[in-house]
């Protein structure tokens, strides 16, 4: 086992260094360089067994990011965690997005660039536009999400006198149903909106690399049969059958 | 107060293919190049991270700051433009290469039709094909003369493709052999060829064997992994710029690049251009940068905002059809269909950005369009470009957005589904064009440029016809289920759709048509050289690379004869 692991961790060196030796471009040429990458891959896919084995390449597993960056309040998360979870339920595919760590992925990506808005254009002023003209909030997209998640809290003690998160699967799904189709009035902001972020939040949370703290374990590469990170299919990309591949992540270049 | 630099032969405003371009060929023949490009430095080494869908693909990590520039838009003049506040229908780019770092690497030459679409539609259909709004117009050169161009383009970056049995006549085949046949190429191309179409391999830039461009830089072989749209190639194997037209302009010892340097005007006295104003992104210095001669080579849109915010050429009118600048704006038609296999599954994780077949029988004039209420087509494709998990989310018509029917089908389908599309060619219509916003500005106090644009009739007949044709050959491909797309009513800013944008500085033969002559030298400032797709007077049915890059060669040439003659080229 300590042997397999030292030569696949060799292996991906080996890929680092190859690829910087493509960086710098003169001292190596094109054919020899295939040669070294298809070789490379070889000796991955014989040292796979390993990883068959489970051994959780997220690092995320008793993770020391699972701990809020965004949320203040727990509540609140748990509401974002049971919405999240309704988008995209365990079933008999896999985990769904608690089991998956998308809260996680979502509450982080609240406190950085995503849920600041950095990189996108902010200034006023704020007319309504149309529809074709996309979004034109002032409010960030934290401020979304804070404002979403006390309607849901709000909708369900009105009409439920329950906390979100006590309430059943078809009773959340009746009151995310009235944000998707725009029946909730929210401030500066509608709630089909504020549904869509959500939902694609859940779906990149469930789908990104474990990086960033959601698709735990890759099981959600592993449901859709999708490999992550691979170096090269140059050997497997005239294959007539569908080929099934043990996922790999960015970790790969850190281990 | 400016700080004023010594004077140079030639200032690129931007570094991308254009620019690049432009770079090497000059600084070769000797001139002194600077090239200013407002973005950072980037080659392949910054690459090796790039397997990662959320932070390329989802977050943009190589597209424009909105939060500095943008643009605004709106359907139609009467309404009020607002910014498009983050990335959508298309993705600009930003740093060294521009977009010529995240393409796909579709290498096109439009077709001989395009370039006299005038002439021929007339003469084969009349005068009155389309109507007076659609500003059809002929390029100023024809595809015989373009040949050499897009032959030297081709050589420079490698391109891997084989004969397009239908495309316009070529001087040499291709650098190198087209990529690699996939279960999936060859299914499309067995029902294309069933039904009497004529498939080839798409044209390529991601390389299916290592190549030395004659300009000596050395390109890698293409690993089908699966990451190009939207990413840079780790491998050093899809051609950019950065691996091919820059590092040549450097070697030379006449090319000085500067990056985070942010061209804010084309200084002129009405006649020529003196240089250029720029800021340092990174200090706030603002310099003057004087040159014989102005090359604009940033993409569509800040070609057109830097012309209008500098006062060179005449600004469009559309109400009396008057003036240029910011004229026949046009974007890209994407009919297509959608084939739902039950019982096989498909390696579609594995590609490249530019694997796939081609078929051109609907495409320019290729099929007689005398009983067709439209001119023009597109071609048609199958690509094996890599899906990635977060964007692909396949699921048949009537399955609710989220939930569990949502997650379940979503998962099955994932390798269960392949598309065909088109690259539909898009006219220019009086309606549709760019100028500059009254209200929004940019980072530096500037003026955001306003795009006015919805799609026309012509555009909604084209995608009707084209997206049938998809979904004839999807049935022949032996899909359980094929779902034909609709066309949208309006052009929508938001779901992301294609970076094909193109004109408003047009290239043609006569000054009041067009911006820029068949060198891509503005009519009104003679050594001012305006480069990219923004000279295309209308978009054709194909990607736009291939034909800006034998363009920017043309302009390379015009350029270093200007140099040494002065005055007008034509």
């Amino acid at each position: 086992m300590a042997d397999e692991e030292q030569k696949s961790t060799m292996t991906r060196r080996r890929f680092i260094r190859n690829s910087s030796l493509i960086a710098g471009g003169a001292a190596i040429g094109g054919g020899l360089l295939g040669t070294l990458i298809g070789m490379n891959l070889d000796e991955e896919e014989r040292t796979s067994p390993n990883k068959l084995t489970g051994h959780n390449q997220s690092g995320n597993g008793q993770a020391s990011n699972r701990a809020l960056m965004y949320f203040t309040d727990k509540e609140n998360f748990q509401v974002l965690s049971a919405a999240a979870e309704r988008i995209f339920p365990e079933d008999d595919n896999g985990p769904g997005a608690i089991g998956l760590g998308v809260p996680y992925f979502i509450d982080h990506q609240l406190a950085g660039n995503y849920g600041n808005n950095t990189r996108e254009y902010m200034q006023g002023p704020f007319p309504e536009g149309t529809p074709t003209q996309g979004y034109q909030s002032p409010l960030k997209r934290h401020q979304i999400f804070d404002e979403g998640i006390r309607m849901l809290k709000e909708i369900s003690q009105k009409n439920h006198q329950k906390k979100f998160d006590e309430l059943t699967g078809e009773e959340q799904d009746k009151i995310l149903t009235q944000f998707d189709t725009g029946k909730v009035k929210m401030r500066g902001v509608d709630s089909t909106t504020f549904f869509n972020l959500l939902r694609s939040a859940v779906l990149e949370g469930a789908y990104a690399d474990p990086l960033y703290g959601g698709n735990n374990n890759m099981d959600g590469w592993k449901m859709k049969n999708f490999p992550g990170h691979q170096g090269s299919y140059l050997s497997q990309i005239e294959a007539k059958e569908f080929k099934e591949i043990q996922p790999q992540s960015l970790h790969a270049f850190f281990k | 107060m400016a700080k004023k630099l010594p004077k140079v032969d030639v200032v690129t405003i931007g570094v991308g293919w254009t620019g690049g371009i432009i770079a090497a060929e000059l600084a070769k023949k000797g001139l002194k190049v600077v090239g200013l490009e407002r973005g950072k430095d980037r080659s392949t080494k910054d690459f090796l991270m790039v397997h990662d869908e959320y932070r390329y693909a989802i977050r943009y990590e190589l597209m424009q700051d909105t939060s500095r520039e943008t643009v605004t838009f709106r359907n139609e003049a009467k309404e009020r433009a607002l910014p498009m506040r983050q990335l959508g229908s298309f993705l600009l780019g930003e740093g060294l290469g521009g977009s010529g770092v995240h393409w796909n690497g579709h290498n096109f030459r439009f077709l001989p039709y395009d370039f006299e679409i005038k002439t021929m539609t007339e003469k084969k259909y009349g005068k009155n094909k389309l109507g007076a709004d659609y500003l059809i117009q002929d390029w100023g050169i024809t595809y015989d003369e373009l040949e050499p161009y897009f032959d030297t383009f081709e050589k420079m970056a490698g391109i891997s493709g084989e004969d397009n049995p239908l495309g316009g006549k070529r001087s040499n085949p291709y650098p190198t052999p087209p990529m690699k046949e996939t279960v999936i190429t060859k299914r499309f191309k067995d029902a294309a060829k069933k039904m009497g179409l004529h498939p080839y391999h798409l044209p390529s830039a991601n390389l299916s064997k290592s190549y030395k461009n004659p300009d000596g830089e050395q390109l890698n072989a293409c690993q089908y992994c699966g990451f190009c749209e939207r990413f840079g190639c780790e491998y050093g194997a899809k051609t950019s710029p950065n691996v091919t037209v820059i590092p040549t302009a450097q070697k030379t010892g006449n090319f000085e690049l500067r990056t985070h340097s942010n061209v804010t005007r084309i200084l002129h006295d009405g006649k020529k251009a003196t240089g250029v104003l720029y800021v340092d992104v990174l200090t706030g210095e603002e310099f003057e940068q004087p040159a014989d001669m102005v090359a604009v080579t940033s993409y569509v849109m800040n070609n057109n905002k830097l012309l209008l915010t500098s006062k060179l050429g005449k600004p469009y009118d559309p109400k009396s059809g008057t003036g240029i600048i910011g004229k026949n704006y046009c974007y890209q038609i994407l009919p297509g269909a959608a084939g739902f296999f039950e019982k096989e599954r498909f390696n579609t994780f594995m590609g490249a950005g530019a694997l796939g077949a081609t078929v051109d029988d609907y495409n320019g004039d290729n099929f007689d369009h005398s009983d067709l209420d439209f001119i023009h087509g597109g071609s048609l494709s199958i690509t094996q470009t890599g899906i990635r998990p977060i964007q692909n989310n396949p699921v048949p018509p009537d399955t609710p957005r989220w939930g569990k029917d949502f997650k379940d089908k979503s998962i099955h389908y994932f390798n269960r589904v392949l598309n065909i599309g088109a690259q539909g060619a898009s006219m220019p219509h009086r309606q549709n064009y760019l100028d500059l916003d009254p209200t929004y500005k940019d980072a530096y106090g500037e003026p955001l440029l306003r795009l006015t644009y919805d799609f026309t009739e012509q555009d909604k007949n084209l995608y009707k016809f084209i997206a049938d044709k998809s979904a004839e050959i999807m049935k022949e491909m032996g899909a359980d289920t094929v779902v034909t797309n609709k066309a949208a009513e309006k052009y929508n800013i938001v779901p992301y759709q294609t970076t094909h944008n193109t004109g408003g500085v047009i290239m043609g033969a006569d000054p009041n048509t067009s911006a820029v002559n068949n060198y891509m030298q503005m009519w009104d400032a003679e050594n001012v050289f305006v480069i990219g797709a923004s000279a295309f007077p209308h978009n054709g049915g194909y990607n736009p690379t291939g034909t800006l890059g034998a363009l920017a060669y043309r302009a390379a040439e015009g350029m270093a004869k200007y140099s040494k003659q002065g005055g007008s080229l034509v």
